[in-house]
């Protein structure tokens, strides 16, 4: 019988010969991951009165959740994890200038096929672009895992999501999630390994996998997974990562799955999801013209380079609706750079867009937020009540596309009609 | 363990997302009572004062989605919870529920039967719920994870088991 990516990996990691689903394995992760929450296992480890590391290497810290600190709280948090970080050799920290974690570490070559990542940020799912398996846990496990080198996994059952391309025009990954998180709803793989599947995955970029494991998590999984092809060996050595360091893990053609499910993305419309859940989808057609305040280009779903370069295609040469604050948070420092210097960052600053420092930015709160009745058309993965804001703002979810258009006409609207 | 634990319960729906117990402009603290007064601010004080006069969080499918945030857990213990039943959890909150030491039980049938207001009793050793004096059955936890709620949660757990191992190893 067939092994599916995550049995493999998990087996793999644990240092068993197999895993079945519903086996409790102890896994040693290669990669601790914790954003600016870094400090919380910082006091955790005084509480324990310990300075035991099992493998300093494994730590990989990034101050993105809140980036540059707005209170002195959050600067003393910052502060602490600084020194923490030039205290005990830990070399992957990274400071408020470097953008969301998910893309610092990924551009940084750190994450692998094969490998095995947890991190106190529940969209860690989003290593599954590069084949590894990501999954989100709390700060508790992972300073225990600091400690211990270790943590226990079940051993999760596989959801085979199909998707046929090319997808329609004026779509894009972040359509195709959306549809499948209406379809599936909000738990529809919860503790299941997601793995994608099919014709439109073929050739497709990083970013656009990245989008697709990244929202798997909008769907409870435990992790998401694209099966690494010569599109992810191209862009580990373009990082200074060969193949001989790292071991890809494919799953079996005769693996077992707990569901099938296929998405037709040739006939696919732009999506939305409408407050405040994001399995409250909608095609574009039934909620074109609803009025908006802002609109966000950023999160670890969709400010990548080809996001913004997406919406600069509509943007170029536009002007955004008067009345309206369009507010582009790029995912990374790197993809700062790489704007500046193709006209990108330009075309977005003509349109009126304000350009915010790399980071999790509006997407958690930290700057973009709205007052009492506001309405935003967000290109990240969370429409919860109160995320950006008050508690009587409204947050509407979408494709790079369909923010630009948006921010041209003042209402929710439809990319195609600028293409 | 084998005395019951429950209380009052405050009951709520589906998807209960983690940005509604707990909003992220919170999460620069971890201490449980403070936590515990913005915990369901979303939804209003009148939720909030029936939350902090509880005992027993019910919920329907998928309780706790969205952000890994484990002060989730932390304010619920703050508000004086002492477990959470739910039909089904998301699985970061599950975890991090038990690694802050606060039962979260999956029983559908209990969480359909419970009433807001009404009472809830657990007895986990046994894998039994009893709502307005029916009993319905659950899985009781496995060894390991009641290791870990008899420890109070898994930084407890640690101090007091791997780290003395860890030094009697080193001698």
């Amino acid at each position: 019988m067939g092994k599916t990516f995550a049995e493999k990996v998990l087996a793999r990691a644990a240092g068993a010969t197999e895993a079945v689903p519903g086996q409790v394995l102890d896994v040693y992760p290669d990669l601790y991951m914790s954003p600016n929450a870094s400090w919380r296992c910082i006091r955790t480890m005084e509480k324990l009165g310990t300075d035991q590391i099992y493998d300093v290497d494994r730590i990989a810290m990034v101050m993105d959740h809140i980036a540059p600190a707005q209170t002195a709280k959050t600067a003393d948090d910052q502060r602490i994890c600084r020194e923490y970080a030039a205290l005990r050799g830990i070399k992957k920290f990274y400071d408020v200038d470097a953008g969301i974690a998910h893309l610092v570490l990924s551009e940084a070559g750190h994450i692998r096929p094969g490998m095995v990542v947890i991190g106190s940020d529940s969209h860690t799912t989003i290593y599954g672009a590069l084949g590894a398996f990501g999954t989100g846990v709390g700060f508790s496990e992972l300073t225990a895992a600091w400690v211990t080198g270790k943590i226990w996994m079940k051993v999760p059952q596989s959801l085979k999501v199909v998707i046929e391309g090319p997808l329609a025009r004026g779509s894009s990954a972040k359509d195709v999630m959306l549809k499948l998180i209406g379809d599936l709803t909000a738990d529809g793989a919860t503790y299941m390994s997601v793995e994608f599947h099919g014709s439109y995955i073929e050739g497709l970029s990083v970013s656009e996998r990245m989008t697709l494991c990244n929202l798997a998590m909008e769907l409870g999984a435990k992790n998401g997974f694209v099966r690494p092809d010569e599109v992810t060996r191209s862009y580990l050595s373009g990082r200074g990562v060969a193949p001989d360091h790292y071991a890809e893990l494919h799953p079996d053609a005769d693996a077992v799955y707990v569901k099938s499910v296929t998405i037709d993305g040739r006939s696919l419309s732009p999506q939305i999801a409408c407050p405040h859940q994001v399995d409250n989808v909608k095609p574009i057609e039934q909620v074109a013209g609803t009025k908006v305040n802002q609109v966000f280009i950023g999160s670890c779903a969709n400010a990548k380079y080809e996001d913004l370069v997406e919406a600069a295609q509509i943007l170029k040469g536009r002007k955004i609706a008067n009345g309206v604050r369009l507010i582009v948070s790029p995912a990374s420092k790197e993809i700062v750079g790489r704007i500046v210097k193709d006209g990108t960052f330009s075309i977005l600053l003509d349109a009126g867009a304000l350009i915010t420092n790399p980071g999790c930015s509006a997407c958690a709160g930290d700057g973009g937020v709205m007052a009492d009745g506001e309405v935003t058309l967000s290109t990240a993965n969370r429409n919860f009540q109160g995320r950006m804001g008050s508690y009587k703002a409204e947050i509407y979810l979408g494709s790079p596309a369909v923010a630009a258009a948006t921010a041209v006409k003042g209402v929710i609207a439809d990319p195609r009609e600028f293409m | 363990m084998t005395e019951k634990i429950g209380g009052k319960i405050i009951k709520f729906g589906n998807n209960v997302n983690t940005d509604v117990i707990i909003p992220g402009r919170y999460l620069v603290s971890i201490d449980p009572q403070e936590l515990a007064k913005h915990a369901f601010e979303p939804l209003g004080a009148e939720v909030q004062k029936r939350l902090w006069a509880s005992q027993v969080v019910v919920g329907g499918s998928n309780f706790g989605c969205g952000s890994a945030r484990e002060q989730a857990a932390t304010a619920l213990i703050g508000a004086g919870i002492k477990a959470v039943v739910a039909k089904s959890f998301s699985r970061v909150f599950f975890r991090n529920c038990i690694n802050t030491g606060l039962p979260a039980v999956e029983c559908p049938e209990a969480a359909e039967a419970a009433q807001d207001g009404g009472d809830f009793w657990l007895d986990l050793d046994a894998g039994i719920a009893t709502v307005q004096e029916k009993n319905f059955r659950f899985a009781a936890f496995p060894e390991s994870l009641k290791q870990l709620l008899d420890a109070g949660g898994l930084i407890p757990y640690i101090a007091k088991y791997v780290l003395p191992q860890q030094r009697a190893a080193k001698g």
